[in-house]
């Protein structure tokens, strides 16, 4: 594991540089094929409405590989991830137009733990309202 | 209807193993928009300290979500998997996924709740490669909505 930034120059309350990340429903197209998961309510508007849903809605686990990019950019090196969780709290809704929707993330260090890691704490944002809750992270550092 | 208490810590056979491809990671490492080079690019993960190739941290849930079918689907535990949502999702790792790894997850139910009429199931994945070594746990916590509940 080679991450760049060392932990000596950390701090609680060191934030991250905070991204946002667009997603179409071109992008949930993508990413059921690559993950496999094809459950309509991600692709199909009428299923999604049917079982109550606003619109068609992100994947959550797509939310989850964008947020932890804030980590793993911040480091460069993902494999210095150790521990990741999140809540996922509230769907990401996204229209059937060229914009579809964005998902706002950024990240705080909230604890220096004794093995040489960090805790990041993420927000994940969307229209304004929080899409995951509990978003940790434990990264080792250089 | 309440989900039985007695599969908590009901463990299930290990999984057929799973092959990590170089285009597989690429291709999931595409969709999430996601352009590191230790993802798709050898050199680039060998000068970081790795074999070949990693996966990005998520990438592993396809394979301990598939094999946590055996829990969904298991008749006897009787999930109504059409009202079920995905609540939590956590991931602790031993070392990064990487290219070429055959991997095998043997899942366990670790909580059976129900909450406010909503069956909540917590299952556990841990996900070994062909030597035996522990690669990567993954925690899921799924939701199956109560029935009338939009």
């Amino acid at each position: 594991m080679t991450a760049k930034i060392a932990y000596a120059d950390v701090e609680v309350g060191t934030e991250l540089p905070a991204q946002s990340f667009s997603v179409t429903r071109a992008t949930l197209v993508q990413y059921a094929g690559a993950s496999g998961d094809f459950n309509p309510i991600h692709w199909n508007e009428k299923f999604a409405k049917e079982v109550g849903l606003p619109d068609v809605i992100a994947h959550g686990m797509f939310t989850m590989a964008e947020a932890i990019r804030v980590v793993t950019d911040w480091v460069g090196d993902p494999g210095a991830v150790v521990e990741y969780g999140v809540r996922f709290t509230r769907p990401v809704v996204v229209p059937n137009d060229d914009q579809g929707a964005v998902i706002e993330v950024g990240g705080k260090v909230a604890a220096k733990l004794d093995d040489g890691t960090v805790r990041v704490d993420l927000t994940a944002t969307s229209g304004g309202q929080k899409v995951l809750g509990m978003s940790r992270a434990v990264v080792r550092l250089g | 209807m309440a989900l039985d208490q007695s599969f908590v810590g009901r463990t299930y056979p290990p999984t057929e193993p799973y092959e990590v491809g170089r285009e597989k990671i690429r291709e999931f490492a595409e969709a999430v928009g996601d352009a590191n080079p230790a993802y798709t690019d050898a050199e680039a993960a060998k000068a970081l300290g790795h074999p070949d190739v990693i996966a990005p941290p998520t990438f592993v849930f396809a394979i301990t979500f598939k094999a946590a079918g055996q829990v969904v689907q298991d008749p006897q535990l009787g999930l109504d998997y059409s009202r079920v949502v995905h609540g939590d999702q956590r991931f602790a790792y031993v070392r990064p996924v990487r290219a070429g790894d055959r991997l095998t997850v043997t899942s366990t139910i670790e909580a059976v709740k129900s909450l406010a009429g909503n069956d909540v199931l917590d299952i556990r994945g841990e996900v070994h490669d062909e030597a035996g070594e522990h690669v990567v746990t993954a925690w899921t916590k799924l939701v199956a909505r109560a029935a009338g509940e939009a």
